[in-house]
């Protein structure tokens, strides 16, 4: 069982706003933090891994205590059993991919577990390569295996997905679900884009100004419209253009633009930027295979 | 033919201030870089004070706090056996005052430059702070690093003010290269003046050239 509860001022551009959690997380589990930006979402996990100091509470992790404010309890990070992908990743420039993993093991640990983590995440051939050679998926692929060398009690990941591509995307979700998987973590997820969310995590908990506000499975939070549609999509509003009687609007999903007939009173409730879900059932989708070849990291050829 | 005497004692002061402030300079320009605390900029001033000081003025103030007729030089001499006017101890003391901004101040943007995420990758991964200073600090920033080491050096080369008032013209003590100078030109002795005075600007004016090489990348290029 994983226990949170802390209370933490933040300081801001606009003011002060407090972070007040208290929330249970099963061992195991993976749990997607999922609110806007500026809700807390990065606070929140470095307090957990000890990097910012919380005001009062608790942090219990798999029965250890992290964090006690009453008992005066306060580990450093360098004492918790936490791994943490950055949102820059945060690899060591002076060091080879190889190095990068290596420098993570502990005093007197088996340096099997790098072999095994190089191979997990296939980089096997550019184990000697420095991160500054290597593209943005593989970098974060580095980041999530030198987290895992200690074999965390607690894998934390601060936005890894949000600097790259659709496809590379969602290849780097299945690896976070393998390792996720293999070494039985209990992962918490900062993301707040809905397909991570609903392709990844077990739990949901939604942060909003500095409070969760929504705990439960994701498909029940994200099927509250009471929607059954048999495609879901969620996207970001980028353009509503007016034409004749109805509105069009395009919506950035993934790396494509989509665009959908919507009518005026559904217009009304909507902003440049806001994010929608886009679902249809009963019509007949055309499948047709993309060749990509593995090895090419960018976006497939169409 | 010269006397080669005052280049070297140069040359002694300038490696033993380097190395001496390379190990006070990296803790300090490290905790610059990353406090928050209120007394930072109060640091920071006193730091950067030797820039726009007349050196007479940081001369003078520690020929007096040093003299033995003094409360605090009394008692240096008398406890410690230090006598550190008209001496290389002196001179020591004096220059890694006088060349603490030229080691500190690249040090601090080197440090400030590195994202802060790599210092607290290192934490979670469960490394003590010094660890993290020569494993991954040190190691991306050398341009600052030798930047910092080659202007301190250089600097220190460049004394003259603070030399001449807390160090005197001692041969074989204080008498360095820049005071030698001063010296064979009141002498009227304008050839061995010349050659002190070629030297310093071509061994400065190489050192220089070798950080600006180096940190424009132009070695690097010239190797492909």
């Amino acid at each position: 069982m994983i226990e949170l509860a802390f209370h933490k001022t933040l300081h801001s551009a606009d003011g002060t706003m407090p972070l007040r959690v208290d929330l249970r997380i099963k061992q195991g589990s993976f749990a997607c933090l999922y609110g806007k930006s500026g809700a807390g979402k990065t606070s929140f996990a470095r307090i957990v891994a000890g990097l910012l100091a919380a005001e009062a509470g608790r942090i219990r992790v798999n029965g250890a205590t992290w964090y006690d404010s009453e008992a005066g309890i306060e580990l450093r990070p360098q004492q918790r059993s936490v791994g943490f992908v950055f949102q820059d990743y945060a690899l060591f420039p002076n060091m080879t991919v190889e190095e990068n993993l290596s420098f993570a093991l502990r005093r007197g640990q088996d340096a099997g577990i790098v072999r095994d983590l190089i191979e997990l995440i296939e980089l096997g051939g550019l184990r000697d390569r420095r991160p500054a050679m290597l593209s943005g998926g593989q970098r974060q692929r580095v980041a999530l295996a030198r987290a895992l060398v200690q074999t965390p009690a607690l894998l934390l990941l601060d936005e890894p997905l949000a600097a790259l591509d659709a496809a590379m995307r969602a290849r780097l979700q299945q690896y976070i679900l393998r390792v996720h998987r293999e070494y039985r973590l209990s992962t918490i997820l900062i993301s707040h884009d809905v397909s991570d969310i609903l392709k990844m995590a077990d739990t949901l908990l939604h942060l909003e100004h500095g409070g969760i506000v929504w705990q439960g499975p994701p498909a029940k939070y994200f099927g509250r419209s009471s929607l059954s549609g048999k495609f879901q999509f969620s996207g970001e509003l980028i353009a509503i253009e007016a034409q004749d009687v109805v509105f069009i609007l395009s919506i950035l999903i993934g790396g494509n633009v989509v665009k959908v007939v919507a009518d005026e009173s559904e217009v009304k409730a909507l902003r440049i930027g806001d994010r929608l879900l886009v679902a249809s059932k009963a019509f007949n989708p055309i499948i047709r295979k993309i060749d990509v070849n593995p090895d090419d990291e960018r976006i497939p050829r169409s | 033919m010269i006397d080669w005497e005052p280049l070297v004692l140069t040359f002694k002061l300038a490696a033993t201030t380097t190395v001496v402030l390379l190990i006070i300079a990296v803790p300090l320009a490290r905790w610059l870089a990353y406090t928050r605390s209120r007394i930072r900029p109060i640091l920071e001033t006193l730091v950067s004070m030797p820039l726009v000081l007349p050196p007479t003025v940081l001369g003078f103030y520690l020929l007096i706090a040093f003299s033995p007729s003094n409360a605090f030089g009394g008692w240096l001499q008398d406890w410690l056996g230090l006598r550190l006017i008209f001496s290389f101890e002196g001179l020591v003391l004096a220059s890694l005052i006088y060349s603490m901004p030229f080691m500190v101040h690249p040090l601090q943007s080197g440090f400030a430059s590195l994202s802060p995420s790599l210092q607290e990758a290192a934490y979670v991964l469960g490394k003590s702070k010094t660890a993290t200073l020569f494993k991954v600090l040190l190691p991306n920033m050398k341009s600052s690093l030798l930047s910092a080491v080659v202007l301190a050096f250089a600097h220190t080369i460049g004394e003259f003010g603070v030399v001449l008032m807390i160090g005197g013209n001692i041969p074989g003590q204080t008498r360095v290269a820049s005071i030698a100078i001063y010296d064979e030109v009141e002498a009227l002795n304008y050839a061995a003046a010349n050659t002190y005075a070629l030297i310093l600007f071509v061994l400065t004016f190489i050192m220089l050239l070798g950080v600006y090489l180096f940190n424009g990348g132009y070695l690097q290029r010239l190797r492909q």
